[in-house]
């Protein structure tokens, strides 16, 4: 999605630059220009395109090819029937159950990596406390460490706490977070000592330093997280997998995944289509909205 | 409104390094004590222990009569001034001032009569709605004092509050300092390295060398009666001239050659070793050599209008490296190469331990 906004505004940057005259490009370069920006995002967005197309047509045309370039009349009625009627080969679960978990999941996982690693970076940071900085390098060793190097032991515990087919399950291994936490604390490295000191002589005591300080200035920070963690959590595969067995627990990339058949025939790709197109809605969704917060935020930061 | 008084004050850091080497001061009531020194004398580490930053080794600090060792900075009824201001950016002005009054639970109506009397004395008041990198540098030290007067507390602590300001803004935002601190009457303790806010804000001048304090006095005592060369050294500029000598029976034997002889200045002990310090601006332009105390080289010349201030060495001196200035009226005509006959104003020579460094 990155890739389809980035091509527009540095197009948009160019011809920003143009109407100045300060690089002195040529009306011919110009045109080379934009015809190669919109080749690349032509290259990028036709597959998304097709996908839609083929979302709004009936099984019957997408397995007679060619199929069309434009969309067909069954939107309607495909999103209905992949949304609310249940899909057979996922055992009648329906769509808008699956965007339902997959959105429980991703906030899950996006919100618990933030507020953990947050205040792991606030306690790093700003307490002196024994074995402070073996603590900071086992999170920092962790890092070192992918989630399938621990997957085993982690899915044993998980079956032990009985938390297979939970969202629990489905999120609490993955909330912990190095990454996050080292960025944290990079940021509360940058606030000045005398800022901290500050708000001591005015009688903030660590939590109201945290909640009144510290948050609203790494709101930015917060904004950048939260579209990077939702769209890492929205895309969990491995762990999704192993962790649910029940249909109605799936995420909407492993549903995706077994709608799709190989031995059979019967695959209903003009579903399948549809379950696509939902799936990459909600990401998109939160990276126009949320871009448009941070860079806003970037712009009102102070430096 | 308190006395602030310590008493035997150390600090010692990790076990060894030892910045503050016990320090007694007391300041009365509303009085403005400036602590002076070059950097790393230990002059903010004593003012954080006083703010309660840091913690007090060895020692007591007291404000108003109670001893403070083991409180935190706000419960200790101080306000502090940073040098970067340490204004949160995400703040209002007015809730910038206002975050210490709420954090204390006070009533909302009396917190906005206190930011806007404050705003209104500083005359913030049209900014209260703006962020503070919307201002300039000399508005921002204006909110972070606004900070410190709303609070009303019992002691203002300034740390270098103005070296973050260019030279014409610090000399006004001087002068706002200390008539706002004599109106409002707070006993207030002020760090900095520079001798002009130093000789001009203070009522009682602490003079800091590494971890001591040298002098303690109003600054004119500081800068007639200097307590050691060290003091001697930091306070006046250019800095007073120190010249090794030893004393005789008919004056002061010069290293560098010749005898003086300072009017109105009792000698030390024939044969002791000593420094004879003299003020460049303590020395006058006589018309010829044998009214002269000292006759100065010149070999270089800073012409300041007001003022010309002649560098060289004394002419007896076979070592050219030992430096001797004088400060002469814009009047006179000085070129390199001169010899200017000087003589030493009555009363104004000072003597030093040339062992100890202390005055004699």
């Amino acid at each position: 999605m990155a890739d389809l906004a980035q091509p527009a505004t540095r197009a948009a940057a160019l011809g920003r630059k143009e109407q100045g005259g300060m690089l002195g490009i040529s009306r011919g370069s110009r045109y080379t220009a934009h015809a190669i920006l919109i080749l690349g995002l032509l290259i990028v967005a036709f597959p998304i395109y097709y996908t839609f197309v083929a979302s709004t047509h009936s099984l019957q045309t997408i397995l007679r090819p060619p199929l069309p370039l434009l969309p067909g009349g069954r939107f309607w009625e495909n999103y209905t029937t992949a949304l609310f009627g249940g899909i057979g080969r996922i055992g009648g679960v329906d769509v808008s159950t699956l965007l339902f978990n997959t959105t429980v999941v991703a906030l899950a996982i996006a919100i618990g990596k933030i507020i953990i690693s947050i205040l792991s970076a606030f306690a790093i940071v700003f307490f002196r406390f024994p074995l402070r900085m073996f603590f900071f390098w086992v999170i920092f060793v962790t890092l070192m460490l992918p989630v399938e190097v621990r997957i085993l032991p982690t899915y044993k515990v998980m079956v032990d706490l009985g938390l297979i087919d939970t969202y629990t399950g489905l999120t609490l291994p993955l909330m912990a977070s190095a990454t996050a936490t080292l960025l944290f604390r990079q940021f509360f490295l940058t606030i000045p000592g005398e800022l901290v000191e500050a708000a001591r002589v005015d009688g903030a005591g660590p939590w109201r330093f945290f909640k009144d300080i510290l948050l609203p200035l790494s709101k930015t920070n917060i904004a950048a997280l939260f579209v990077i963690l939702f769209i890492y959590g929205w895309t969990q595969y491995l762990w999704p997998l192993l962790v649910t067995n029940r249909n109605d627990m799936n995420t909407i990339v492993i549903a995706l995944r077994k709608m799709i058949s190989f031995a059979d025939a019967d695959t209903q790709w003009h579903l399948v289509m549809v379950t696509c197109v939902l799936a990459i809605l909600p990401p998109i969704l939160v990276v126009v909205l949320m871009q448009r917060w941070f860079v806003k935020g970037l712009v009102e930061t102070e430096k | 409104m308190a006395t602030v008084e310590l008493k035997d004050v150390r600090k010692v850091y990790a076990g060894r390094v030892e910045a503050v080497k016990g320090v007694s001061i007391s300041i009365p009531d509303g009085a403005m004590c400036v602590l002076v020194g070059p950097s790393g004398c230990g002059k903010s580490t004593l003012l954080r222990m006083i703010a309660g930053l840091e913690e007090i080794t060895e020692g007591t600090v007291s404000i108003g009569g109670e001893v403070v060792n083991t409180r935190g900075p706000a419960e200790r009824d101080i306000a502090m001034v940073f040098q970067n201001y340490a204004l949160y950016p995400h703040m209002k002005v007015y809730d910038n001032m206002a975050y210490g009054l709420r954090n204390r639970g006070m009533d909302k109506a009396e917190i906005d009569r206190r930011v806007r009397e404050a705003a209104a004395t500083l005359g913030l008041a049209d900014f209260l709605e703006r962020k503070p990198r919307e201002l300039s540098g000399g508005q921002r030290q204006r909110v972070a004092m606004g900070r410190a007067i709303v609070r009303n507390p019992k002691a203002f602590l300034f740390d270098e509050p103005l070296s973050n300001l260019d030279a014409k803004l610090r000399g006004q935002m001087r002068i706002e300092i200390k008539n706002l601190q004599k109106s409002l009457g707070v006993t207030s303790v002020y760090v900095t390295h520079d001798q002009v806010e130093a000789m001009t804000l203070a009522d009682t001048l602490v003079v800091m060398n590494q971890g001591r304090a040298e002098q303690i006095d109003t600054p004119l005592a500081v800068y007639e009666r200097p307590a050691s060369i060290f003091v001697a050294g930091f306070i006046g500029s250019p800095a007073m001239n120190l010249l090794p000598a030893k004393g005789t029976e008919n004056g002061l034997a010069l290293a560098a050659g010749g005898t003086v002889n300072p009017k109105e200045t009792s000698l030390p002990a024939a044969g002791r070793d000593v420094l004879l310090g003299i003020r460049p601006e303590h020395m006058t332009l006589v018309s010829d050599a044998t009214a002269a105390d000292l006759e100065l080289k010149v070999t270089a010349v800073e012409t300041l209008g007001a003022d010309t201030l002649a560098h060289g060495y004394p002419l007896s001196s076979n070592d050219r490296s030992e430096p001797l200035i004088a400060r002469l009226p814009g009047s006179v005509r000085v070129k390199d190469g001169d010899v200017l006959p000087l003589a030493v104003q009555p009363g104004m020579a000072h003597i030093f331990d040339a062992a100890t460094g202390l005055r004699i």
